[in-house]
């Protein structure tokens, strides 16, 4: 059980503990302890008792103050919204998992005074909270939300937030009255077949006067709740294409229509106001679900988009001032640390940088830039201390480009639902048809039976069962892969994943977790591997190179001296007296030449360094550490597979998915992780222009791809794929294109989402089919006037209930809501290795 | 049958006034968050501030 109690990854040899409720818990870093002991501190420590999973690691930067800015009441005007004395804001939270999270933000807050209130929604990941704004800033309030480990993002634009939940509203408001006057319409409806059914004539004033109420119940019903429904399919026609609620909303407005007609006529003729308000019932409670499942994926999207700073390190004439990005100019010098995200491009000015472009290039490992070289936004400086001037801004910035470029090829996707609704369009085409033709028949044969049988057609070929056996299919299917982590941003990427046949996977972020670490420790010259690991841990403290973080846990207090960083190659310092270096080997090797020839080679060493700088060939997996005489230990460092990556990859093979890596790193990693996986099809060293190629070339040869990424580079290969996938925690703007988000970044999850897509595909068959045959087999019997109108809109009413039931069959089965994500938690722990 | 033209008004402002009420509560924000209020209950005591700090 060696996990931290906080945010429940490995310990990784850390001896801390927090106490919490009387008992020690052991945490993996001070980060943790820190905020685990502030919850316990401050009497919150239930919070651990209630949560569904492990909480987010704090990261290194949010010890950094960089909440100040938000204290100036000018930059924070454009987050909140004030009146009078008191200021309100909305933010999204990074790290929001689960409502105890939302419960804890929520008490912490309102314990300050000053803080009137506060609501906290964990389904949508954003607080609001209100506050008087003479006694406390906004700086304070983000400062305290940061204190418990999360990161708290204003949202820029409060109007979108009100759209937002006004849209929500709006819709619950329009389902309820669909509901309310569903139920009522169909009180009255029974009565009036039961009468039928019996044989009974029912009194005519009684029956106009049912009708004339269900009439005045159906018609808010119609033109409240179901507007949305008449306005798409009113913009549809005015755009000149034929959308799925065209058809149903002319078969809405003729049943309302001849429903309207026969109330005042009088005795004679049939009413269709139960089905009227029941199709448009099920066709709210479709588009509800779907706009609920779309809010979420907006609201994690959204998050992950805010990962371009706010703030920059201005370097002016008096010294270093944070300031807003929206307030730099063009030329100005700013600063970025160690771990920040670059807010412009611009120019190097004084030291080479080690800059993480995973979200550009996807590339897993740090690019060495020299100075004067240009570095763009949105990258990660994850070298020491950097000044840059500013060359692009904004809207300029090479990101802004790439993000263009992917809206624009996202609209060259073809849109299966068209072919859904086109099909829907043709059926009607038909049954217009045939409904002007059974009205012309009967009317040559027996007038007084033409209008019934003409509506029975229209009723019974009304292709409500076939208008939601897709949607209905689908909302089940979201609903129960929202249970699993999986978040569906595309109905159509469900069809495609159903069928697909092959899945690439962009080894960056994806089968890995993307940190190294020492996978072995092998000591050549006697020394115990505690004393090898020690020596290594102090040398590599100062190093900003990110197989450096490998060695952190093993860090103990002790004074380097004479440290010295050679850029490529390695790391050399002083401990006790003696010189140690530890690095690439050659580079540990030349200390002991060096030796004998005074080091006279440093100036060589450094213009080698520069040209091995590409990391992917010097940063090899193997580093060795040595002294003036001998080599001491060589370190194995591996980026570890995600717990679930091989099991995965064989349920998918099980599944008749052929797994594949595509991946721009060196071919010895691309080898080892595939080899670990079980993967046989892996290409390594492509470019983002050959990964397209060769999924081009895979859909070429029939094949149906699925793309799994997190790099910015993977989007045009996200976008030609059948289905796209990105995981949650990548870089945003994948997320944009896919279709599908694994929000848990639990590659288990995976076979899953094949598997239910299948099902839901045959689900979604199974309805289509049998809406078909009902629709099919009774148009002719209703056209021969066998089927009385009644009888037509009850078989209507039945056949769209038979697939909704056939629909459920997809829902997660009655566990209780927070179960499913906490099995997938303790699944987790069970296969990472302690 | 005349008992029908008062109770089938009667249901119908029922329901009016139901729907009234559920529109009165969306608008309070009832329905915004339907999970986290549940959680509240499940707190033992009250948040003191007088606890003590290491537990």
């Amino acid at each position: 059980m060696s996990v931290c109690f906080h945010c429940g990854e490995p310990l990784r040899g850390s001896t801390l503990t927090a106490r919490i409720e009387q008992r020690d818990q052991p945490v993996c870093c001070s980060g943790c302890q820190a905020v685990a002991e502030l919850i316990a501190g401050t009497g919150l420590g239930d919070f651990y008792r209630y949560r569904d999973g492990s909480s987010v690691r704090p990261s290194e930067s949010s010890q950094h103050d960089k909440w100040r800015v938000y204290a100036d009441p000018q930059f924070a005007a454009q987050f909140t919204l004030t009146s009078e004395r008191q200021t309100s804001v909305t933010l999204l939270i990074e790290g929001l998992r689960c409502s105890a999270c939302s419960w804890l933000i929520d008490h912490s807050l309102r314990r300050r005074a000053s803080v009137l209130d506060v609501s906290v929604n964990a389904a949508t990941g954003r607080a609001s909270v209100i506050w008087d704004s003479t006694q406390l800033n906004l700086a304070e309030i983000m400062r305290t939300i940061a204190q418990l480990g999360y990161v708290p993002h204003p949202v820029t634009d409060e109007t979108v937030t009100r759209a937002l939940r006004e849209e929500r509203r709006d819709s619950l408001k329009r389902l309820a009255v669909a509901g309310f006057g569903m139920m009522q319409v169909m009180m009255f409806a029974v009565a009036v077949y039961s009468a039928e059914l019996a044989h009974e004539i029912m009194e005519p004033r009684l029956l106009s006067y049912f009708r004339t109420v269900s009439l005045l119940v159906a018609t808010p019903v119609m033109f409240y709740a179901g507007a949305p429904i008449l306005l798409s399919a009113w913009n549809s026609l005015r755009s000149r294409s034929i959308g799925m609620d065209v058809p149903v909303s002319i078969a809405l407005l003729l049943a309302y229509g001849a429903s309207v007609w026969n109330t005042f006529r009088g005795a004679g003729g049939e009413v269709y106001f139960d089905s009227v308000t029941m199709f448009i019932f099920f066709l709210t409670l479709g588009r509800f679900v779907q706009m609920s499942v779309r809010q979420h994926t907006a609201g994690v999207t959204d998050a992950l988009a805010r990962q371009l700073p706010a703030i920059a390190h201005r370097i002016g004439s008096d010294g270093i001032e944070d300031v807003p990005v929206t307030s730099l100019a063009l030329d100005d010098v700013i600063q970025v640390r160690r771990g920040e995200v670059l807010p412009a491009d611009g120019q190097l000015l004084d030291a080479d940088a080690h800059i993480d472009e995973a979200m550009l290039t996807g590339e897993s490992l740090p690019v060495h830039r020299k100075v004067g070289q240009r570095v763009v936004a949105g990258t990660i400086n994850v070298g020491g201390p950097v000044s840059i001037a500013v060359t692009a801004l904004g809207t300029d910035t090479a990101l802004s480009h790439i993000v263009a470029l992917m809206h624009r090829a996202q609209t060259y996707k073809p849109a299966l639902a068209r072919n859904a609704d086109s099909a829907a369009a043709r059926f009607l085409g038909y049954v217009l048809m045939g409904a002007g033709l059974t009205c012309a028949a009967w009317l040559a044969i027996d007038p007084s039976q033409a209008f019934a049988a003409t509506l029975a057609v229209l009723v019974v070929a009304c292709p409500c069962a076939f208008a939601i056996a897709m949607p209905a299919a689908l909302a089940s299917a979201t609903a129960r892969l929202g249970r699993h982590g999986i978040l569906l941003t595309d109905p159509d990427a469900l069809e495609s994943l159903a069928k697909v046949d092959h899945i690439v996977f962009d080894k960056t972020g994806t089968l890995t977790r993307g940190e190294l670490q020492i996978a072995r420790c092998v000591s050549l010259a006697g020394l115990t591997e505690q004393r090898c690991l020690y020596i290594a841990a102090l040398l590599e403290q100062a190093s900003e190179h990110p197989m450096a973080r490998a060695f952190a846990p093993h860090l103990e207090q002790a004074t380097v001296e004479d440290m010295q960083t050679i850029a490529g190659r390695g790391v050399q310092g002083r401990i006790d007296g003696r010189l140690y270096r530890i690095g690439t080997p050659d580079f540990v090797a030349e200390l002991r030449s060096e030796q004998q020839a005074f080091q006279q080679r440093l100036g060589h060493d450094t213009s080698r360094g520069a040209i091995d700088g590409s990391p992917v060939e010097s940063m090899g997996s193997v580093i060795m550490l040595g002294d003036e005489h001998r080599a001491l230990a060589w370190f194995e460092l591996t980026d570890s597979l995600r717990p679930a990556a091989a099991s995965a990859v064989s349920q998918l093979r099980s599944l008749n998915v052929e797994p594949q890596i595509l991946s721009g790193d060196g071919h010895e990693a691309v080898q080892a992780v595939a080899r670990q996986c079980g993967i046989t099809g892996h290409f390594a060293r492509y470019s983002a222009k050959q990964k397209l190629s060769h999924v081009l070339g895979l859909q070429k040869a029939g094949k149906r791809v699925a793309v799994i990424g997190d790099g910015v580079n993977d989007a045009p290969v996200l976008g030609a794929a059948d289905v796209s996938i990105a995981m949650g925690r990548g870089a945003a703007l994948a997320h944009a294109s896919a279709g599908i988000v694994l929000v848990s970044d639990n590659l288990a999850a995976l076979p899953d989402a094949v598997l239910l897509a299948r099902r839901t595909l045959r689900i979604a068959k199974q309805n289509l089919l049998w809406a078909a045959i009902y629709n099919l087999g009774s148009i002719p019997l209703a056209a021969l006037g066998f089927i009385p109108p009644w009888l037509a809109a009850l078989g209507m009413s039945l056949s769209s209930v038979a697939v909704m039931l056939n629909s459920t069959r997809l829902l997660p089965r009655a566990t209780r809501r927070t179960a499913a994500p906490s099995v997938v938690t303790s699944a987790n722990l069970r296969e990472t290795p302690a | 049958m005349s008992i029908l033209l008062v109770l089938i008004p009667l249901s119908l402002a029922l329901v009016i006034f139901a729907g009234w009420g559920f529109f009165w509560a969306v608008n309070a924000g009832q329905f915004d968050d339907l999970e986290s209020p549940g959680w509240d209950a499940l707190r033992d005591e009250p948040p003191t501030d007088e606890r003590p700090g290491d537990g």
